[in-house]
């Protein structure tokens, strides 16, 4: 764990705010990876689920994969 | 993707009703007979390149997986996510093109097994032995000396902790057992766990705020 500690406390309390749970976060993870790839803003337009994203590193994953399935080619994904 | 997915087509379905090509793919699936089967054999080979991409990503963090390994996973991985889609066509709403949705089934099940796959065998740390790694992160002596204070009471707090908030704590936010290891191994959720792991967050960060250590308390 490197780092400032006082950091890193703060990441192991995970998200100061309210957040979405894994199911929900799981029902919009589609559409909240489409508002970022047209540049619309997703994080404001769903606060709730960037803050899951920096507190759940599995839903952190699957964001970061579906995101970067659709960046590689979008018409054809894999 | 075998249908459309253009940025024209993604900004289409966030705007409200499913794109066309959406439109087809549900109608198609729902049907019945050979363009039913037409259907659902192109969604299973779209749901294994998406499961194969998902477990390409994650290969060099598990070496000890063979290829083998990897594409029977991302076969598994297809073949319970198709269920899945099957058994929720009716929950798309077209709030993102259907390709997009039936993806991310593919994905969360492909990275779930590899994580799964890579533990097996593992011992989950329950230990809190990373403490003491965290304190001497700090640059300074001072900075050090106000990291054992914080360290301290947080340790101290995750004591009071109920057997299974301290349990997942230490686990997940402590030794980053993925999550969906862990609830495999407890027979729960992801979901459930993870309520677990922010209710005990909550309660952390109220004990420490109440302490005046700089740490804020969880915003509702």
């Amino acid at each position: 764990m490197p780092g400032d500690p006082r950091r890193t406390v703060e990441h192991l309390l995970g998200p100061v705010g309210p957040e979405l749970g894994c199911d929900e976060c799981f029902e919009a993870l589609d559409t909240y990876v489409e508002l970022e790839l047209t540049g619309a803003p997703a994080d404001a337009q769903m606060p709730l689920m960037r803050a899951h994203l920096a507190g759940c590193s599995a839903c952190r994953e699957d964001h970061d994969s579906l995101l970067a399935m659709l960046l590689a080619d979008p018409g054809e994904p894999a | 993707m075998t249908t459309e997915s253009s940025g024209s087509g993604v900004a289409a379905s966030i705007a409200g009703s499913p794109d066309t090509a959406s439109q087809a793919w549900v109608a198609r699936l729902s049907c019945s007979g050979p363009e039913r089967e037409a259907a659902v054999t192109e969604l299973h080979a779209l749901l294994l390149r998406a499961a194969r991409f998902e477990i390409r990503r994650r290969r060099a963090a598990f070496p000890q997986l063979s290829g083998a390994d990897l594409d029977d996973l991302a076969w598994q991985s297809a073949d319970d996510a198709l269920m899945s889609i099957l058994r929720r066509l009716g929950d798309f709403r077209g709030d993102s093109q259907f390709t997009t949705w039936a993806c991310k089934f593919a994905i969360v099940e492909a990275g779930a097994k590899v994580r799964r796959h890579a533990w097996r065998g593992r011992e989950v740390p329950l230990t809190q032995g990373l403490w003491a790694a965290v304190a001497d992160d700090a640059p300074s002596p001072h900075q050090h000396a106000e990291a054992q204070d914080l360290l301290r009471a947080l340790r101290e707090e995750v004591g009071l902790l109920t057997g299974r908030q301290r349990q997942v704590f230490v686990a997940v936010a402590l030794n980053d057992v993925p999550i969906d290891v862990l609830a495999e191994r407890l027979n729960t959720t992801r979901g459930a766990l993870y309520k677990t792991l922010h209710d005990t967050r909550r309660k952390l960060r109220a004990a420490l705020a109440a302490r005046g250590l700089g740490i804020e308390g969880q915003r509702r």
